[in-house]
């Protein structure tokens, strides 16, 4: 257990049963959290949870082939840069609600019909808080892997 | 759970530890779904049982997988255990579990379940009011992981960052040449 984890930092772990395993995994992972992201209007789930989701797709990979390779898949820059723009995607929602005449957050009025504009809004919130959770969990594990020996 | 948690007390092996607090999470989950909180045991899962776990892991692998033992600490014994008993004792003029006419049960919660499918037009009430009733709140708790992964960045990462950076821009083997560089600091 915790030799994987320390071996995960530099040298790639020579397992290929749980390399295929993992590639053969991950698209399904990924699909399954946008699955979760958009679904989540109509079934359990949100951004939140599609957030972790995806972010532990990327961490096993990181997990499997090494930190160096995942932060090549997810730059941590862009990765950077992904934190702020879920905040700010969630902060414009509101921002373009208040442009458009209502109070913040009031998704109304973003669509023809009210109930149009509640699911523009939602969708686009969902979205926000989805990016920013994942960037961050991905951040978070790179700081951490990084550090290790 | 009870048993996990006093494992969790009795084990000094923080990697046990770790594991069993993932399996204490998943019971945690298991325990929404029995009471119909989907939603939350979907996250219970994710966070608690899984990345958690993992972030735990890799703090482990920077720190020890030992715990210092140490003499049992009265005090703060004494103190939980005080704090534990007022809570339980607080907990008797609770309503009763379930009691459609406790106070939270009364307060805007009719309105979502009434009116939320006219309103908002989900068939999911919970991602109704957490996006859109509650939109502030759900704002504040995206801040606050905002916040988090900044305060990682500043704490842990930015000088590992920026000198990583050109090392994974060129080949691997000057990647994984990197990691004992690092180290040395």
């Amino acid at each position: 257990m915790t030799e994987s984890s320390v071996r995960e930092g530099g040298v790639r772990s020579s397992n290929m049963v749980l390399r295929v395993v993992c590639k053969l995994l991950i698209p399904f992972i990924m699909l399954f959290a946008l699955y979760v992201q958009f679904h989540g209007d109509y079934g359990p789930g949100g951004g939140f949870q599609a957030g972790v989701i995806f972010s532990a797709a990327i961490i096993l990979y990181g997990l499997i082939f090494g930190v160096h390779n995942a932060m090549r898949v997810a730059p941590p820059k862009v990765v950077r840069v992904l934190i702020a723009a879920g905040v700010l995607l969630y902060a414009g929602t509101g921002v373009a609600s208040l442009l458009l005449g209502a109070n913040f957050l009031d998704y109304d009025v973003l669509g023809h019909e009210a109930v149009e504009g509640q699911h523009l809004g939602i969708l686009l919130i969902e979205f926000g808080v989805g990016t920013t959770v994942a960037a961050v969990m991905t951040t978070i594990y790179f700081a951490f892997a990084s550090r290790q020996r | 759970m009870a048993i996990t948690v006093l494992a969790i007390i009795r084990l000094h092996n923080l990697v046990a530890v770790v594991m069993l607090s993932g399996f204490y999470s998943l019971l945690a989950a298991t325990l929404f779904v029995v009471l119909d909180a989907v939603d939350v045991a979907f996250t219970e899962a994710a966070v608690g049982a899984g990345i958690s776990t993992i972030l735990l892991l890799g703090t482990l692998a920077l720190t020890t997988q030992h715990e210092k033992i140490r003499a049992l600490p009265r005090f703060p014994l004494v103190l939980v255990a005080v704090t534990g008993i007022a809570l339980i004792y607080g907990t008797a003029d609770m309503p009763a579990f379930g009691d459609p006419d406790s106070p939270i049960h009364e307060h805007v919660a009719p309105r979502y379940i009434h009116d939320s499918a006219e309103e908002i037009g989900l068939p999911n009430i919970v991602t109704s009011v957490l996006a859109s009733y509650r939109g502030y709140d759900t704002l504040g708790e995206v801040t606050v992981i905002f916040t988090a992964g900044i305060g990682i960045l500043t704490l842990l990462g930015i000088r590992r960052w920026r000198s990583r950076k050109p090392a994974t821009g060129q080949s691997q083997g000057n990647g994984t040449g990197d990691a004992p560089g690092g180290d040395a600091t």
